[in-house]
């Protein structure tokens, strides 16, 4: 009898709870009640995640989920990572190495920059906002990103990248959505590989100067130098106003000069701190990734191919996006 | 409805309480970001695309009518991460599924794939945006 009534004192409550179910537009279908969703997985998370967006946010723990070993986009197993082992040092002046994203943002998400510049997402809180000048705030209110806070449906974004499948550009390469990447190094370049595209990034390290007065391209020109044993210190500029620095739609001008500082903690563990300095646009320099902690990879790890189709955005677009806003 | 079969209830209710749901490559301003539905269906075609996967199931309503349904998944190079991979070979038309997902606003039968349960009986965690 006690056993029953503890499996009752279980029931009622979910069959209470069942009452705020709303009627469900096709039938076969059950749905859950969003309270207990709410409280359960998204305290403590940003205003973003509360309320009506609370299901914009992950969680970092994703209860009844398959346990099935990783693998690669081509099915092999992924090597995981080594743990319980102390890191053996950083070597000297070499960042070279596939690096992945380490832990999950505020959101859940390990994936970066789904709401915004790692640092500074857009989620609502007042000290995420970057410091707008007047023209630069004007410039962030004409963009209508799909993230954050100002989002919009996809069918009426102006995002060049969401639209078009423009590419994202620099420093949106390290603002939006980072998963990983690898870095290869020669004597007198450093080069990225982005995922994202597929794309590569020069970053000259033969001792020249920036370019005055550059034309603008969409991942602009990079020059980087080693100020101790284990940091890569990269400067930017030259970059397309056109696009955007992250997913909540922030703004750039062609005054905009970036930093990176790569800093090789030791031989697995490296972090990423990015600088905006663009003075039309802000009133300071701001942070937009602070210490970004990343892990070194297996050697046989493989980079995802993430391409963005135009022919296959077409054809979302017109049996998802456009559909949901008429 | 016995023991067992209350149990399994509220094993299944409690799971869906537990989970969580993510975004995707777009945004979800025009999804109804509030609740989640479930529906069983059958495959009636599987787009493995960038920068969405698109799968289309065909579900009966409560009065006897076939609605087509069109649910986004994420781009074919995610997923892998929870050892399933969105392969062209991952589902065929004719084949069961059932979807958790949130849904439109406006009524229209499209969605945004939270979980999906595979033919086989394992689940994809579409936890990638």
């Amino acid at each position: 009898m006690q056993n029953f009534l503890t499996r009752a004192m279980i029931v009622v409550p979910v069959l209470m709870l069942s009452l705020f179910a709303h009627a469900q537009t096709v039938p076969q279908s059950s749905e859950t009640p969003s309270k207990s969703s709410e409280t359960k997985e998204h305290k403590g998370l940003p205003p973003i995640c509360q309320g009506d967006n609370r299901f914009n946010c992950a969680s970092a723990k994703v209860e009844g989920t398959t346990d099935q070993p990783a693998v690669d986009s081509w099915g092999r197993p992924v090597t995981p990572p080594a743990t319980g082992q102390k890191s053996a040092p950083a070597p000297k002046h070499d960042i070279s190495g596939t690096w992945q994203v380490e832990g999950a943002d505020e959101f859940g998400f390990r994936i970066l920059g789904v709401f915004g510049a790692g640092a500074m997402p857009s989620d609502g809180y007042p000290e995420h906002e970057p410091p707008y000048t007047k023209e630069g705030l004007e410039a962030y209110h004409r963009n209508k990103p799909v993230f954050g806070m100002t989002a919009v449906p996809a069918a009426q974004t102006n995002d060049p990248l969401d639209k078009f499948c423009d590419p994202p550009g620099f420093p949106r390469d390290d603002l939006h959505r980072l998963d990983s990447i690898q870095l290869l190094q020669t004597p007198n370049q450093v080069v990225v590989l982005y995922p994202r595209d597929k794309h590569w990034r020069v970053i000259w390290a033969d001792g020249r100067e920036l370019p005055k007065d550059p034309d603008p391209t969409w991942d602009g020109y990079s020059t980087g130098k080693w100020v101790d044993n284990t940091t890569f210190v990269v400067q930017t500029n030259g970059t397309d106003e056109r696009t955007w620095l992250d997913n909540a739609g922030r703004p750039h001008s062609d005054a905009l000069r970036v930093e990176e500082r790569f800093h090789r903690v030791d031989r697995d563990h490296m972090q990423l701190t990015v600088t905006l300095d663009d003075p039309k646009m802000y009133t300071k320099p701001w942070v937009a990734l602070n210490n970004q902690p990343f892990r070194l990879m297996p050697p046989d790890f493989t980079l995802n191919e993430t391409r963005c189709s135009p022919s296959e955005l077409a054809n979302y677009d017109s049996l998802v996006s456009t559909p949901i806003v008429k | 409805m016995n023991d067992r079969a209350v149990f399994s209830f509220i094993a299944f209710l409690a799971l869906l309480f537990a989970s969580t749901h993510l975004s995707a490559h777009h945004g979800n301003a025009a999804f109804d970001a509030t609740k989640e539905v479930t529906v069983m269906g059958v495959v009636t075609e599987w787009i493995v695309a960038n920068p969405h996967s698109l799968l289309k199931f065909d579900a009966t309503d409560d009065k006897g009518n076939v609605v087509h349904w069109v649910v986004e998944s994420g781009a074919a190079s995610v997923n892998q991460a929870r050892g399933v991979r969105l392969t062209k070979q991952l589902l065929k038309p004719g084949d069961k599924v059932t979807v958790t997902m949130m849904v439109a606003k406006n009524g229209q039968p499209v969605g945004r794939i939270h979980r999906l349960v595979l033919p086989d009986g394992r689940l994809m965690v579409n936890d990638l945006p």
